[in-house]
C-alpha cells in the first residue's frame, strides 16, 4: 500500500559557510510532510529560507543534517537508477519567468528536453506530446518553434509549467511561481495549477511570499520565520485564528483591496528590520522585533508543539 | 484645490525595426495639490511610460512624444516644451521620482549620504556642511534609525527597505511638487511594504506633495490613493474616487482585476476569474475597443469601433460600450465578487 | 450621439486562444544580432575590408603575373611602378606578390591560433565552471599561473627549444599559453549562467552533466566567445609577426608580413615603400578585426536587443 506522506521531512537543516565562522542557516530545524494530491504552503519573507528548504528536498542542495523522505526513501542517500526515478517524480517551477528558459533553445525543444531524459520517444510521438502539453497550459502548436523572448511573463511561465509536466511528476515545488507576474496572469497560473491538481493528483510545495495567494491554493500553509517554521495549519485557521505574533504581524500587514476595510483595519506595526540569518539571534529568532518578548525568549528556542488539532505553534505564549 | 498637473492627449510611439509601438494613446488626467493618484494596470499597458514621459525621462528617440500632447505644469509651463536648461532645474526639484529596484536606483560607489548632498548641493545651491546637516535630518524624516552612521553606509550595506527610504529622502529633498512613486513596494517584503506605505502617507500630509503611484497591487491602492486610473493598452479605460473603483466600477477589465486578486478572507481553491489570453501588442493598429478581444462581454460594436466616454459622476468616468443605452444591462454586483460591495 | 443600428450590440464569442497569437515575425537571436551589426557602419567597413584583405591573399599572387620567390636580379629594390605595384625587395622579388603571400600565412596563423586556443579555452574552463569546488580552485590555479608568465617569453623560448621552424611547432608555441584568457573568460561567463534558472531546471529534470555543458552552457557563451575569436585574430598575428621579426618565425623562401617588415626594417629609409606595405597589412588587419569585435560585442549583447 503506497504511503499516504508523499514527502516527509524531519530536522532538516541547511547552513552555507560564509566566511570565518559565519555561518548561514538558511534551514535551521524543519519538519513537516505533504500528503499525496495536497498542497502544502510555505510562506515568509525574503530570507527566512523558503526557497533553500524546497531546492534541498529536490536535491539540489545536499542536506546539513535531516533527512528528506519522498516515497519512504531518503532522496540524500538515493543510488543513481533511484534518483532518476526520483527526478521523474519530483518537479520544480521557478520564480522567475525570464531566466528559467534558455534563450538559445526553441519552446519545442525546452519542452522536449525532459522527455529526452526519461522516455524513447519517436519523433513523432515526441511531437505530438510537445502539442499536447502546449494545449494543456493554454497555449497553441505555433509556440512551439518560437524562441522565449517572443513570448510574455506569463506565456513563459505556462512553458515553465509544460516542462515540469513532461516526466510526469507525482510532486512539484513551486518556488514563487507568480511573484513576478502581473495580477491578472497570476490568476490564469493558479487557476492553471489548481486544475492540474484535479485532474493528475499532484502534491504542491507552494512557497511565495504573498500570503493571500498561499492561503488561496493551499490546504495547508507553514510560516517561515529566519530558517524556523513558526506556525503550521489548515489554512482557513491560518487566517481565522493566527496564533504566533510573527503570523499575526504578517496578516496585518498585507493589504485588502477593499478601502473600507482599509480604513477600519488596525494594523499590527512591525518595528525594526528582518535580521540576518547570519549567525541568528539566540533563543526565538523572533524575540528581537515581538511586543509579547519574555526573558525566556530570548534564552531557549521554542519547540514546534501540536496546539489544536493539525495547528502547530512555536511560541512560548503556549 | 489647485490643479499642479494637467495632462491633455498625450500620444507617446517608440519606433523599433519592426514597426512604431503606439505605447500610450490619447491620455488625458489632472492632479492636484496633495492629491494621491494611483495609475493601475498590468506590465505594459503604458502606466511606467506615461510618468517617465512627466519628468521626460524617455530617451527621444527611439520615443517620441507626438505633437498635440502637453504637459502642463502648475497652470504655467508645458513639460513637453521645456527646453534642456528648464528640465535640469525641473527634475528632481518641481518633480521627482522613485524607482521600483532600490538597489539598482542608488549609486553603489557612493555613499547615501553624499547621494542625497548631491542633489541639495545642485538643486538649493547648499555647500557640504550644509547639506550635511539637511541629509541628516532628511533620514531622520523617513525613520532611518542613527542617521548620523547610516549617512556614510553605502547601499549595499542596507536592507532593501532602508534603501527605498533613502530614495525617498533624496525624492522630497527638494520639496517636491509632485512625486512620482514607480511600483516602489514591489520588490519589497510585505512588512516592510507596510512601512513604507505609511511613509508616503505621512509625507503627502506634512508636505502637500501630490503623489502618482503606479501599481499593480489593487490592496496597496485601497490603503493609499484618492483617486484611481486604470489603464489598458496605453489608454485609461475607467477613472474615479477610490471608493468609485471599488465598489461602483463599470467597466469589464477593473471588474477582472478586482476578481483576481484573492482575498485573506474568502474561500481557499475557488476558480480565481482570471482573463484569458494576454494585452495586445501595441505595435498593431487597434480597432474598435482594445480590451475587446479578451471582454466576456464583448458586442459587435466593440470590435468596430473605440467606445465613447460616459461620465457616470463630476469623478467617475470610463470608455465602455455597455454604457450605450441600447447594450444590454450588465448588474455589476452579479459579476465582481460579494465581498467587494460598499 | 448618432444613431447606432441596434444589431450591433449583438455579444460576439470571443476566443481567447485568438488573443495568445503572435504578431511579430520571428526573428532568432543570430537574425537579430545581424540586423543590428548591420547599423554599426564602422563594423561593417571593417567587415568589408577584411573580406577584400582575404580575396586579395588568395589571388594576390596569382594575379600579379610574377611568383613570390622569383628572383630577378635586374630589378632590385625597385619602387612602386606599373611593372611591379608594390616594388620588388633586395632580390628582386615582386612585392606585391610576397605580401600577399604573407598574407595568407598570417591569416591562417592568426585564425588558427584564435580557434585552438577557443576551443581548448571553452574546454577548460566549462569543466571548471561547471563542477566548480575543487577542480575549479585546482584548475585555475594552473591556469592563473601559465597567464603570469609573460606570454612573448614563452614563445621565444619554445621557438628555440623545439628548434623546428614548421607552421606547426610555431602554432604550438603560440597557442602553447594563449588559451589561457579564453579559459578564464569561458569560465566567468559560464560561472554567471550556471546560476541561472534553467540550468538548474536541466538538473532537475535530470539531464547529465555533460549534455547541460553542451545543449545549454557553451551556446550560451557563442557570443562572448565571438568577440572573443575576433579580438584575439589580431594578438595572433601580432605575434606571429614578432617571431618572425626577431627571426624565430617563417623562414625564407616562406614569408609573412613580419618577416617581410623585419627585411625591410634596416634600409628603411633608403626604401621605405619595403616596410609600408607589410607594415599596412599587419595594421589594417589588426585594426579592422578590433573594430568588427567591437561591434559583435554591441550587437551580440542579449542585454541590448530592443
Amino acid at each position: 500500500m503506497a504511503k499516504e506522506n508523499l514527502v516527509e521531512v524531519v530536522n532538516l537543516k541547511k547552513y552555507f559557510n560564509v566566511g570565518k565562522n559565519k555561518v548561514l542557516k538558511a534551514v535551521d530545524d524543519v519538519s513537516f510532510n505533504i500528503k499525496r494530491g495536497e498542497t502544502l504552503g510555505l510562506v515568509g519573507e525574503s530570507g527566512c529560507g523558503k526557497t533553500t528548504c524546497g531546492r534541498t528536498i529536490l536535491g539540489l542542495y545536499d542536506a546539513t543534517d535531516g533527512h528528506v523522505y519522498f516515497d519512504g526513501k531518503d532522496v540524500h542517500a538515493m543510488g543513481k537508477k533511484d534518483k532518476l526515478n526520483f527526478k521523474k517524480d519530483a518537479q520544480m517551477i521557478f520564480q522567475d519567468p525570464y531566466a528559467s528558459l534558455d534563450p538559445r533553445m526553441t519552446i519545442g525543444e525546452i519542452i522536449g528536453e525532459g522527455m529526452d531524459v526519461h522516455f524513447n520517444l519517436s519523433n513523432k510521438e515526441r511531437e505530438e506530446r510537445i502539442n499536447e502539453l502546449l494545449h494543456t497550459v493554454g497555449l497553441n502548436q505555433e509556440h512551439a518553434s518560437r524562441f522565449p523572448h517572443e513570448l510574455s511573463g506569463g506565456q513563459r511561465q505556462r512553458i515553465g509549467i509544460a516542462r515540469a509536466l513532461t516526466v510526469e511528476p507525482k510532486f512539484i515545488v513551486c518556488d514563487e511561481p507568480i511573484s513576478a507576474l502581473d495580477v491578472s496572469i497570476q490568476a490564469q497560473i493558479v487557476n492553471l495549477l489548481i486544475k492540474l491538481q484535479n485532474e493528475m493528483g499532484l502534491a504542491y510545495l507552494f512557497i511565495s511570499h504573498d500570503l493571500s495567494m498561499v492561503k488561496h491554493i493551499s490546504d495547508r500553509v507553514g510560516v517561515m520565520y529566519l530558517g524556523s517554521i513558526v506556525e503550521l495549519a489548515p489554512s482557513a485557521n491560518i487566517y481565522k485564528k493566527p496564533l504566533h505574533p510573527y503570523t499575526k504581524a504578517l496578516i496585518s500587514a498585507i493589504p485588502i483591496p477593499d478601502p473600507k476595510i482599509e480604513d477600519t483595519r488596525k494594523r499590527i506595526k512591525l518595528e525594526g528590520e528582518v535580521p540576518s540569518p547570519i549567525n541568528p539571534p539566540a533563543g526565538c529568532k523572533f524575540n528581537k522585533r515581538c511586543v509579547y518578548a519574555m526573558d525566556k525568549c530570548s534564552q531557549i528556542t521554542p519547540e514546534l508543539k501540536e496546539l489544536e488539532k493539525d495547528h502547530f505553534v512555536a511560541c512560548h505564549l503556549y | 484645490m489647485e490643479k499642479i498637473l494637467e495632462v491633455k492627449d498625450l500620444n507617446i510611439s517608440f519606433h523599433t525595426y519592426a514597426g512604431e509601438v503606439k505605447a500610450v494613446r490619447g491620455v488625458s488626467f489632472d492632479l492636484h495639490r496633495g492629491e494621491s493618484l494611483a495609475i493601475v494596470g498590468e506590465s505594459g499597458c503604458g502606466k511606467t511610460v506615461t510618468a517617465k514621459s512627466i519628468m521626460r525621462l524617455l530617451k527621444e528617440p527611439p520615443a517620441e512624444i507626438k505633437p498635440g500632447s502637453q504637459i502642463i505644469f502648475d497652470g504655467k509651463e508645458d513639460i513637453v516644451k521645456m527646453n534642456r536648461k528648464r528640465l535640469k532645474s525641473f527634475r528632481g526639484a518641481d518633480v521627482s521620482m522613485i524607482f521600483q529596484d532600490p538597489m539598482t536606483s542608488l549609486n553603489p560607489t557612493m555613499t547615501v549620504g553624499k547621494q542625497i548632498m548631491e542633489t541639495l548641493q545642485i538643486h538649493k545651491g547648499m555647500n557640504k556642511t550644509e547639506a550635511k546637516k539637511e541629509a541628516i535630518e532628511l533620514l531622520k524624516i523617513v525613520n532611518i534609525p542613527n542617521p548620523e552612521v547610516r549617512i556614510n553606509n553605502y547601499p549595499h550595506q542596507l536592507s532593501g527597505g532602508m534603501r527605498q527610504r533613502v530614495m525617498i529622502a533624496m525624492a522630497i529633498s527638494c520639496n517636491p511638487k509632485i512625486l512620482i512613486a514607480d511600483e516602489p513596494t514591489t520588490a519589497l517584503d510585505v512588512t516592510i511594504q507596510a512601512q513604507i506605505m505609511d511613509l508616503l502617507n505621512e509625507l503627502k500630509d506634512k508636505f502637500n506633495t501630490a503623489i502618482i503611484l503606479i501599481t499593480h497591487d489593487l490592496g496597496v491602492v485601497a490603503n493609499f490613493a484618492d483617486k484611481v486610473q486604470v489603464m489598458y493598452a496605453g489608454e485609461i479605460i475607467e477613472r474615479g474616487t477610490r471608493e468609485e473603483i471599488f465598489y461602483k466600477s463599470m467597466h469589464p477589465y477593473t471588474w477582472a482585476l478586482l476578481n483576481s486578486v484573492p482575498r485573506l478572507d474568502t474561500e481557499s481553491k475557488q476558480e480565481l476569474y482570471s482573463l484569458g489570453g494576454t494585452p495586445p501588442d501595441l505595435i498593431l493598429p487597434l480597432k474598435g475597443c482594445a480590451f475587446s478581444s479578451r471582454c466576456e462581454y464583448a458586442m459587435e460594436i466593440c470590435l468596430e469601433r473605440k467606445p465613447e466616454t460616459t461620465q457616470l459622476s463630476p469623478t467617475h468616468s470610463l470608455c465602455c460600450w455597455l454604457q450605450h443605452p441600447d447594450a444590454p444591462k450588465v448588474n455589476r454586483s452579479e459579476v465582481v465578487r460579494g465581498e467587494i460591495n460598499g | 450621439m448618432e444613431a447606432i443600428p441596434k444589431d450591433k450590440f449583438r455579444r460576439v464569442e470571443i476566443d481567447s486562444k485568438e488573443a495568445e497569437k503572435m504578431a511579430r515575425p520571428q526573428i532568432s537571436y543570430w537574425q537579430d544580432a545581424w540586423r543590428r551589426l548591420k547599423t554599426n557602419k564602422v563594423a561593417i567597413l571593417s567587415l568589408i575590408i577584411l573580406f577584400l584583405i582575404v580575396i586579395m591573399s588568395i589571388i594576390g599572387p596569382i594575379i600579379s603575373g610574377y611568383e613570390y620567390e622569383e628572383v630577378d636580379p635586374k630589378s632590385l629594390n625597385q619602387p612602386p611602378s606599373s611593372e611591379h605595384w608594390f616594388g620588388t625587395d633586395e632580390l628582386g622579388r615582386d612585392l606585391f606578390s610576397r605580401v600577399w603571400q604573407a598574407g595568407r600565412v598570417s591569416i591562417i596563423i592568426g585564425i588558427t591560433g584564435a580557434l585552438i586556443s577557443a576551443i581548448v579555452g571553452t574546454i577548460y574552463g566549462g569543466i571548471a565552471a561547471y563542477f566548480g569546488g575543487k577542480v575549479d580552485n585546482i584548475m585555475m590555479r594552473i591556469v592563473e599561473i601559465l597567464y603570469s608568465i609573460p606570454y612573448l617569453l614563452v614563445v621565444i623560448l619554445v621557438s628555440i627549444v623545439t628548434d623546428s621552424k614548421s607552421l606547426g611547432s610555431m602554432l604550438i608555441a603560440l597557442t602553447l599559453t594563449g588559451w589561457c584568457g579564453t579559459a578564464r573568460m569561458v569560465r566567468g561567463q559560464m560561472l554567471q549562467i550556471k546560476s541561472q534558472e534553467y540550468i538548474m531546471a536541466a538538473e532537475t529534470l535530470g539531464v547529465k552533466p555533460s549534455k547541460i555543458i553542451i545543449r545549454h552552457l557553451i551556446p550560451n557563451v557563442l557570443n562572448v566567445l565571438i568577440v572573443s575569436i575576433s579580438f584575439s585574430i589580431p594578438n595572433y598575428i601580432f605575434s606571429e609577426s614578432f617571431l618572425s621579426f626577431i627571426g624565430l618565425g617563417i623562414q625564407p623562401p616562406n614569408t609573412s608580413w613580419g618577416a617581410l617588415a623585419s627585411a625591410a626594417q634596416q634600409k628603411f629609409i633608403f626604401y621605405p615603400y619595403q616596410l609600408f606595405f607589410p607594415g599596412l597589412m599587419i595594421a589594417l588587419t589588426m585594426l579592422s578585426f578590433t573594430l568588427l569585435g567591437d561591434g559583435l560585442r554591441d550587437a551580440l549583447d542579449p542585454r541590448l536587443r530592443e
